[in-house]
């Protein structure tokens, strides 16, 4: 039985393809995704959500949001999805350094430290995954 | 009657400002074509939510969550959404004169938040109490700007400061028609799960009650963004209409002029002749 994956934020449809497996963070740790699996509803972490379609791999920086499985379809309503081979390199290194400044720029309180250290975690995210991308190109198997 | 200097001024005129409002026409559709693909664009991620909030609501009861609960105490708040600018045909007038038939028609204490400057203006003018005001999020509105919005509503009506919530916003119906529409954005009434899985049969993790918590400022959110967008391609298809029209008019009124100018040319050259005619004949 074949899989269907969604990935919709609140801008777009960013993917919508049938896969064989997929993987992604939980917020209750990573989770790995096939056909057939019970009804599920989690909510999402920041992290690599990775699709098998086949031989082929493919990436994506998602971060906040939900995911909703049924045995022949997942669909993950995220914050952010941004596929890997999307990311760009330069722009993601530049956001990790703004960043990293707004978290050293001096006192932080409540909110607004824990806002920046997420803006920070997304940051690392995005570069960890574009880099990865960008070393390897799109991975094939076998 | 107009000397040809003055008819011939007043055609140059009106051309000029033909250029202006073709321009503006064109310009309009193009962004109509923008905000119409982001509405489109927006539709999957809203309908997912819905869904997996009637999914927790058959797990869970109406009262598990402040902003589901049916509460009549506390003002009645109104999203009032219009465009920034103006020169948009009648859109803005028909969205504000009907929102404020809701607002006359309420009894009870009332407040609005305003989302473009029109509507702001408008409800200064008329002494209505303004909670708050976000300028129009411009040509290409992203959901992170709708959040404080979003927070500001959320975080009011779970401290009771407000007992209902509505949005009045121009829905687009097409590029002619532009409906005002009022919807009813809090308490929350979910939507029945009619396809698909029933919602008991989920796995929840880590459990309804928490999912449910971080999905409602979402749905909150995501419903004002789908108003902001559908408000957005309804300015630009109805400033589009409204510069099609214009221009058209200004066709006519060029035309117009153009034929009193030639009159005009006509009967100071048959005078012209008429004098020559008399001067020789004097002679």
């Amino acid at each position: 039985m074949p899989l269907l994956l969604e990935i919709v934020t609140p801008e777009k449809l960013a993917y919508s393809d049938t896969v064989d497996a997929v993987l992604l963070p939980g917020s209750e740790g990573e989770l790995g995704v096939l056909p057939h699996h019970a009804p599920l509803v989690s909510m999402l972490g920041v992290g690599e959500l990775r699709i098998r379609k086949g031989a082929e791999t493919e990436t994506f920086a998602i971060a906040g949001g939900f995911l909703q499985v049924r045995p022949d379809k997942v669909v993950v309503m995220a914050e952010m999805a941004d596929m890997a081979a999307d990311i760009d390199l330069e722009r993601a290194a530049e956001a990790r350094r703004e960043a990293e400044r707004a978290l050293e720029g001096g006192f932080h309180e409540g909110a607004d430290l824990a806002q920046a250290r997420a803006a920070l975690q997304v940051a690392l995210l995005r570069q960890r995954v574009a880099e990865r991308r960008h070393r390897e190109g799109p991975r094939r198997r076998g | 009657m107009a000397s040809q200097r003055d008819i011939r001024r007043r055609i140059r005129d009106v051309g000029r400002i033909k250029q202006i409002t073709r321009a503006m026409q064109f310009v309009a559709a193009s962004k109509l074509k923008r905000a119409q693909d982001a509405t489109l664009a927006a539709r999957p991620y809203s309908e997912k939510i819905d869904e997996v909030l009637a999914d927790l609501a058959a797990v869970l009861g109406d009262q598990e969550h402040p902003l589901l609960g049916d509460r009549r105490d506390g003002k009645r708040l109104i999203v009032l959404i219009t465009s920034d600018r103006g020169l948009a045909g009648p859109l803005n007038t028909n969205t504000i004169r009907y929102g404020a038939r809701a607002i006359t028609e309420h009894a009870g204490d009332l407040a609005v938040v305003s989302v473009g400057r029109k509507g702001r203006d408008a409800m200064r003018r008329s002494r209505v109490p303004l909670e708050a005001h976000f300028a129009g999020f411009g040509d290409r509105p992203a959901f992170a700007d709708i959040i404080p919005l979003a927070r500001l509503i959320t975080d009011g009506f779970v401290n009771g400061e407000f007992g209902q919530i509505d949005i009045v916003f121009p829905r687009f119906v097409s590029t002619l028609v532009q409906r005002p529409t009022l919807d009813p954005l809090l308490p929350i009434k979910p939507t029945e799960d009619t396809e698909g899985i029933p919602g008991n049969q989920f796995i929840f993790e880590p459990d309804p009650g928490t999912v449910l918590e971080q999905l409602l400022p979402r749905y909150v959110a995501t419903r004002l963004y789908q108003a902001v967008l559908e408000a957005k391609a309804s300015e630009e298809s109805s400033r589009m209409v409204a510069m099609k029209n214009a221009t058209e008019n200004a066709d006519d009124l060029i035309a117009e002029y153009t034929l009193a100018y030639n009159k005009v040319r006509q009967a100071n050259i048959t005078r012209e002749m008429i004098e020559i005619a008399t001067g020789a004949q004097a002679r």
